[in-house]
């Protein structure tokens, strides 16, 4: 059956309704850097120790599930399965409003974000950043490429190798963002070739949670029909890559357990920690990790979509605490200036850094987030991003009815 | 194509034209900015790497005389919250097994290969040709990365606006600094930093400071008669700031 894409009418309103409960987010994102640009960054939770804060938090968990959101059309496209082509669409526009969300907050919390065209004409080529600053016009060149090749049907000779490139171009990106940390030889927690590959595996898992999210909500309030074969599929996709996500945390713990000079570290984050503990075995490990992972699987709820739904809820919401405990809990944790020495200072070495989020970082982070849903929520009605059903019927030819 | 269609590609196209028109002025700035900067002359020389020795078992506890110092120097109130920079701060060492203690200053070490220099996206984190380590206060954009990159924590990001700064020493809300080897005083034919001069006006002669590149300076002399070491010597960044007795 041929796949017909097609605006949303999005003339209700509660379509006006969200769109503008976004913006009104994003209005608040916007103060809110604006009085960090003026007071600086005295009114955040972020210090000389703990220099980056809840905005990177965000920043990278968008920029994360940026990369992530657009797998599911690099598995129509590049590995050739079909069934996820209607699918495709929707996930390159989440992949482009996630980073454009993230690149708001991170280039937003700069201390002279009146300077961020200084950073497109001064390259250091060595900084991971500086790459990044390519990585990521690259991604939305070849992100919005592909959405061209998908739609307009003259173009269509190139929608296999755009789609090749957006894939190789989306793995590098993560390396990157995975190596903004594990390049540094600073500090304990990052300092790690693990974590470049960690991140994609991040991705995946992140980036298609949103996806479910995004999908599943708006099939239900266009009142269009999902069918359970599309579910189903990412679902199980989503309980592999919740069960990779733990196979790497297990095993960049284990490594740093092993190291003795690791060993203060890993008793911080995993024992005594305090809030980064906390967030580590509950958020992350816990409610991010094992619980969706058995509400997807285990046959009591794996048929069920609000037990999906909830699921990729709790897995954003892993991530986020993940990125906590990761970018400022490896911050906190003090850094080594004399490996096995008692050290104090008037600068607080030796100590474990306090930080406390302030309201302005958080309502820029979530600004984000809410910058990146309202482009999918506004593009979605302007252009033909979405199947008009995506039912068993319509996606799957060998779908019988029961 | 539907009218629908039709308004939407004059629009997109309008905006497009809109977009270039606006940035066009922008350009041109930049490119006779560009054009000033590459006219600097850079006075430093290669011939030179300007460093430091620590004689920590001259260094004594509770005295903080270059901290002051260098606070005068340079600017700075000398209040120590969480958000105040601080370029040069008194470290107190022990270790917990055998009791042996020390004090010792820790600032940038001016690396050779220093890691704020590398990860800096825009090129503000710079090393000059005679090895001191610098920040380009026209070109930081704030990012922070240079401080979660170096490994002594010698960075501080300025929080708050800046109303007591010297002339001699710009500052800014928004940016990165750190020690600068006093490098308005180097630049003005001065041979010694504020630190090192507070520390031998208290008597204890604990800091040298010279060409590490001169055989017949007093530093190197002292480097090449005792043993002196790096603080997180297995880094291997070759700091231009050594210490002897620890």
């Amino acid at each position: 059956m041929r796949i017909v894409y097609r605006e949303l009418e999005g003339n209700s309103l509660a379509y006006f309704g969200l769109l503008g409960g976004l913006g009104v987010l994003v209005v608040a994102g916007l103060l809110s850097a604006w009085q960090m640009e003026h007071y600086g960054h005295i009114i955040t939770g972020m210090t000389n120790q703990v220099v980056w804060g809840m905005p990177h938090v965000f920043a990278v968990f968008l920029i994360v599930a940026a990369s992530g959101a657009l797998n599911v059309a690099s598995i129509a496209t590049v590995f050739g399965k079909h069934f996820y082509k209607p699918l495709a669409p929707l996930s390159a526009l989440l992949a482009i409003a996630l980073l454009a969300g993230g690149l708001m907050v991170l280039m937003l919390d700069l201390g002279r974000s009146d300077r961020v065209i200084v950073a497109m004409t001064h390259y250091n080529f060595k900084s991971v950043f500086a790459w990044n600053v390519f990585l990521y016009s690259g991604f939305f060149t070849f992100a919005a490429a592909y959405v061209w090749t998908i739609m307009d049907r003259t173009v269509s000779a190139l929608y296999k190798p755009v789609g090749v490139a957006a894939f190789i171009w989306r793995l590098a990106l993560t390396t990157g963002t995975g190596s903004i940390f594990g390049f540094l030889v600073a500090r304990q927690a990052y300092d790690s070739a693990l974590l470049a590959p960690m991140f994609i595996i991040m991705s995946f898992s992140y980036g298609l949670a949103i996806y479910l999210l995004v999908l599943m909500s708006a099939y239900c309030w266009s009142k269009r029909p999902l069918g359970d074969a599309v579910v189903r599929r990412l679902k199980n996709l989503l309980a592999v890559f919740i069960a990779a996500v733990l196979y790497f945390t297990l095993v960049y713990h284990l490594t740093n357990l092993y190291f003795t000079k690791h060993h203060g570290l890993e008793r911080f984050i995993l024992l005594d920690g305090g809030v980064y503990t906390t967030l580590f075995w509950v958020g992350q490990v816990v409610l991010g990790g094992i619980v969706p992972l058995a509400l997807l699987l285990a046959p009591a709820t794996r048929q069920s979509r609000m037990a999906v739904a909830v699921s990729s809820l709790l897995v954003v919401f892993g991530g986020l605490a993940q990125m906590y405990v990761t970018i400022i809990g490896g911050q906190a944790y003090p850094l080594p200036l004399f490996p096995g020495m008692d050290v104090s200072s008037s600068f607080y070495d030796g100590v474990v850094h306090p930080y406390a989020p302030s309201l302005v970082e958080t309502l820029l982070g979530i600004g984000g987030v809410a910058l990146a849903l309202a482009i999918v929520v506004f593009a979605i009605k302007i252009l033909r991003f979405l199947p008009e059903s995506l039912e068993d019927a319509v996606v799957d030819p060998h779908h019988k009815a029961a | 194509m539907s009218d629908f269609d039709a308004y939407r590609r004059r629009f997109v196209t309008g905006m497009v034209g809109v977009a270039a028109v606006g940035a066009l002025p922008a350009g041109v700035m930049l490119w006779q900015a560009q054009a000033r900067a590459d006219n600097d002359d850079l006075p430093a020389s290669g011939k030179i790497r300007w460093g430091m020795l620590i004689d920590t078992t001259r260094c004594a506890t509770g005295c903080d005389a270059c901290v002051r110092g260098c606070n005068q120097e340079n600017g700075m109130s000398g209040q120590t919250s969480p958000t105040d920079p601080q370029w040069i701060r008194k470290v107190t060492v022990k270790n917990p097994r055998t009791g042996f203690g020390f004090s010792l200053p820790v600032m940038c070490q001016h690396c050779e290969e220093p890691p704020c220099v590398d990860v800096c996206p825009t090129g503000a984190s710079f090393k000059r040709a005679d090895g001191i380590v610098l920040v380009d206060r026209h070109i930081c954009i704030g990012c922070r990365y240079c401080m979660m990159a170096c490994p002594y924590k010698a960075r501080s990001f300025i929080h708050q606006p800046v109303t007591d700064q010297l002339a001699e020493v710009p500052r800014g809300q928004g940016c990165v600094e750190a020690c600068s080897m006093c490098v308005q005083r180097i630049d003005a034919g001065l041979r010694t930093t504020a630190c090192q001069e507070a520390c031998n006006a208290e008597g204890h002669k604990a800091i040298f400071f010279g060409d590490l590149k001169d055989p017949e300076s007093e530093i190197s002399r002292q480097l090449a008669s005792y043993a002196s070491t790096e603080i997180l010597a297995d880094l291997d960044l070759h700091t231009g700031v050594r210490y002897q007795g620890i």
